[in-house]
């Protein structure tokens, strides 16, 4: 019987494969939330898996600062095309100018937290029911507590303390009007597998994954491309080094990490041995208090 | 590599925090910036020494309260295996965030504190892993170090729990002497218990077989989803999408659709867009049949040699997870996998004692975290199995039918 095995990452793709027809099963309205990262990026292939040969039962939808790295747009749009699936994008800016809101200051003004303002809007506009992202447990530690169908109220909002008890492999999708359900299919892996996963399955990424020369500031510790979004002050001194990225996020709150990796190989060889955690060394958003990620999911956020 | 789920049952008296900082610390799947910020939280706590529990305790309410309320999912892996920790909190008032742990997991740790030996919250974990029919039990009998690291405590405790054992009908038990707090036993032996001659605890969950949890023998299969592209070129396509939840399912087999009782055969299948001659479970696959059928989300396609069992009534064993009370006449919505279909509590029969599986006859009716026996008529019927023979087809959900929340847990007797 011993033919009849799993490898973990036969299992992990299994299990999400799963939660993504749940979702088309269960859903009258659902959109893939697809950043550019290398989450989203794998959630696509993992559609591809659970769908094809049919067409997504879902649209991609991108939510844009408008802070993005250039380099995760093309893809996006290249990514799209090649796979002839309907892509929408919403952005940021435009929710800033239609309800006046005001823009946060200061060196490294991030649109982040205004994100959510759009996000909702754009469920609005589209009705939909679900919502399906590429937030993994391990990442954080409000995160660790959030379930794989997580019910947000009319206002986006996460209860954790009101969580369903998700049993089994059975996923409770059912909501009232308003409501809608964030799905996580990659719950249960780790970066390391998502980077594992990404090599075996020969998965194409942006090309800031890799090594690469690039203006950067050091800002506690951390570095910080140069660009049109962030305030250089008079004592900043402008570095080129060779970094990749380790998260794709805006330009304002993502940091690069030094590196020579210029291929899957190198860069798994890099995670194992590093020591910092992926949100600790690359997100700047994270640093302002020990509970920021549970107050931003509270209110709407991924 | 493989992939070992499993819960930790215990409170944080009894060290299970410190256990699992152990195992993540010692496994290097924690990380210098998350370390440096448990260490900053200790010092707000005015704690002399590093809390571990704050690392598992994710939500601002736990790490105020200094307990843990919901489960946490944790990540480690070894060169041998892939971990996930249900860390699962141990108190009465939360049985059923323990039960949600229990559903998924392989393997259970049951930690007892060696100074108090087998106690009255041992006996409900090791119950509630009975009742979800997780195979493999680990009795963890830490602290060893404030005994001494002492044989005969730690064999009185062996004794004292195989009958608990025995009395659950646990088969597959594990005893482990160890110090989560000064790492004896955990990654490498202890040289302080040399009279001790198992494995460490890490090497144990390495080694482990946990085949025997996916059942390779009767072939179900839930259909989520149907495949049909309507194209031009895929004009007759028409693939059923599901995962494989047990068994194995070849071309040429023949199956039967439940619960029409439908019979056809395998034409062919398709594991993530490649044709391949069979699959087994847990993989997802999208399965062709040779007729043409009326099949949708929620039926059931069996291994014709291995059938199900079909009913509109069924016993069950239900935790209740709702703050409103289950009364006898109450209709739920009822979740098995796929499938939902209305359903009526008809009686409760008893409420089993968690503590000491005690059955009380006939209760009026069962409160938040009670067990119990009933009998649940359902709309249509449902090809199921015994959850206690089959957990991948015998485990269902109760679903209010206003508030949309899960409020049941079903055990399909």
């Amino acid at each position: 019987m011993s033919a009849y095995r799993l490898d973990y990452l036969d299992q992990l793709e299994s299990e999400a494969i799963h939660i993504f027809r749940e979702v088309a099963g269960q859903f009258e309205r659902p959109a893939l939330l697809f950043s550019g990262g290398k989450d989203s990026i794998t959630l696509v292939h993992l559609a591809l898996k659970a769908f094809r040969p049919g067409k997504f039962p879902f649209p991609l939808v991108h939510i844009d600062t408008g802070h993005n790295f250039q380099e995760a747009l093309d893809y996006r749009d290249a990514l799209a095309a090649t796979l002839g699936e309907k892509l929408i994008v919403r952005h940021v800016g435009d929710t800033i100018k239609a309800k006046q809101l005001t823009e946060p200051k200061g060196k490294f003004a991030s649109r982040n937290a205004l994100q959510t303002f759009t996000l909702l809007d754009t469920i609005e506009e589209f009705k939909f029911d679900a919502c399906i992202g590429g937030a993994r447990r391990d990442e954080e530690k409000a995160r660790a507590k959030e379930r794989i169908f997580s019910v947000r109220d009319e206002f986006g909002q996460w209860d954790p303390k009101l969580q369903r008890p998700e049993l089994w492999n059975t996923y409770n999708g059912k909501i009232h009007k308003g409501e809608n359900v964030r799905v996580f299919p990659i719950s249960n892996w780790t970066e390391l597998d998502v980077w594992n996963y990404i090599r075996r399955e020969k998965i194409g990424l942006p090309s800031i994954y890799f090594s690469h020369d690039r203006e950067v500031i050091e800002h506690q510790g951390q570095l910080v491309a140069v660009s049109e979004f962030i305030q250089l002050e008079s004592t900043d001194r402008v570095l080129t080094r060779k970094v990749r990225y380790r998260t794709v996020g805006d330009m304002t709150c993502t940091a690069a990490v030094e590196s020579t990796a210029t291929n899957i190989d190198d860069i798994i060889t890099e995670i194992i041995a590093t020591k910092t955690s992926e949100r600790g060394e690359t997100r700047i958003d994270d640093r302002v208090s020990e509970a920021a990620m549970e107050d931003r999911k509270k209110n709407g956020y991924f | 590599m493989d992939l070992l789920r499993f819960i930790t049952a215990g409170s944080v008296d009894d060290g299970k925090s410190t256990l699992i900082g152990r195992l993540l610390y010692d496994s290097k799947s924690i990380m210098i910036d998350q370390l440096e910020a448990i260490e900053r939280q200790s010092k707000n706590k005015e704690e002399g020494e590093i809390d571990l529990a704050l690392l598992t305790d994710g939500l601002r309410a736990e790490r105020e309260q200094g307990i843990t309320i919901d489960v946490a999912y944790k990540y480690f892996s070894t060169p041998k295996r892939k971990f996930i920790i249900a860390d699962a909190p141990g108190h009465i008032q939360y049985t059923r965030n323990m039960v949600t742990g229990a559903s998924n997991a392989d393997l259970a740790i049951i930690l007892i504190d060696a100074r108090n030996g087998v106690a009255e919250q041992t006996r409900r974990h090791s119950i509630i892993a009975s009742l979800l029919n997780i195979r493999h039990v680990v009795v963890a009998i830490n602290k060893m170090d404030l005994v001494n690291f002492s044989q005969d405590v730690y064999n009185n405790i062996v004794i004292d729990y195989a009958k608990v054992a025995q009395s659950l009908g646990l088969k597959q038990v594990t005893y482990i002497p160890l110090s989560a707090l000064q790492g004896d036993n955990i990654v490498e032996k202890s040289d302080k218990m040399s009279w001790y001659e198992g494995p460490s605890l890490l090497n144990y969950l390495e080694e482990v077989e946990i085949q025997d949890t996916i059942d390779l023998t009767n072939g179900r299969f839930p259909v989520q989803y149907v495949i049909r592209p309507q194209t031009d070129d895929l004009h007759d396509y028409r693939g059923y999408a599901g995962k494989i939840i047990s068994g194995v399912y070849k071309v040429g087999d023949t199956v039967t659709v439940q619960p029409a009782g439908i019979q056809s055969r395998i034409k062919a299948i398709e594991v993530a867009g490649k044709e391949v001659e069979e699959a087994f479970a847990p993989q997802s696959i999208v399965l062709h049949l040779a007729d043409n059928i009326d099949i949708s989300r929620g039926d059931v396609i069996v291994n014709a040699a291995q059938p199900v069992k079909t009913a509109q009534e069924l016993e069950v064993l239900v935790c209740w997870m709702d703050n409103k009370p289950l009364v006898p006449g109450n209709k739920y919505l009822l979740q098995i996998n796929s499938r939902v279909v209305r359903s009526v509590v008809r009686n409760i029969e008893y409420k089993l004692d968690v503590n000491t599986l005690e059955r009380n006859e006939a209760p009026a009716q069962a409160l938040l975290n009670d067990v119990i026996k009933a009998t649940i008529k359902t709309a249509s019927p449902i090809p199921y199995d015994s959850y206690q023979e089959l957990r991948a087809n015998g485990g269902a959900i109760l679903i209010d039918e206003t508030s949309h929340v899960t409020v049941g847990a079903c055990m399909i007797q």
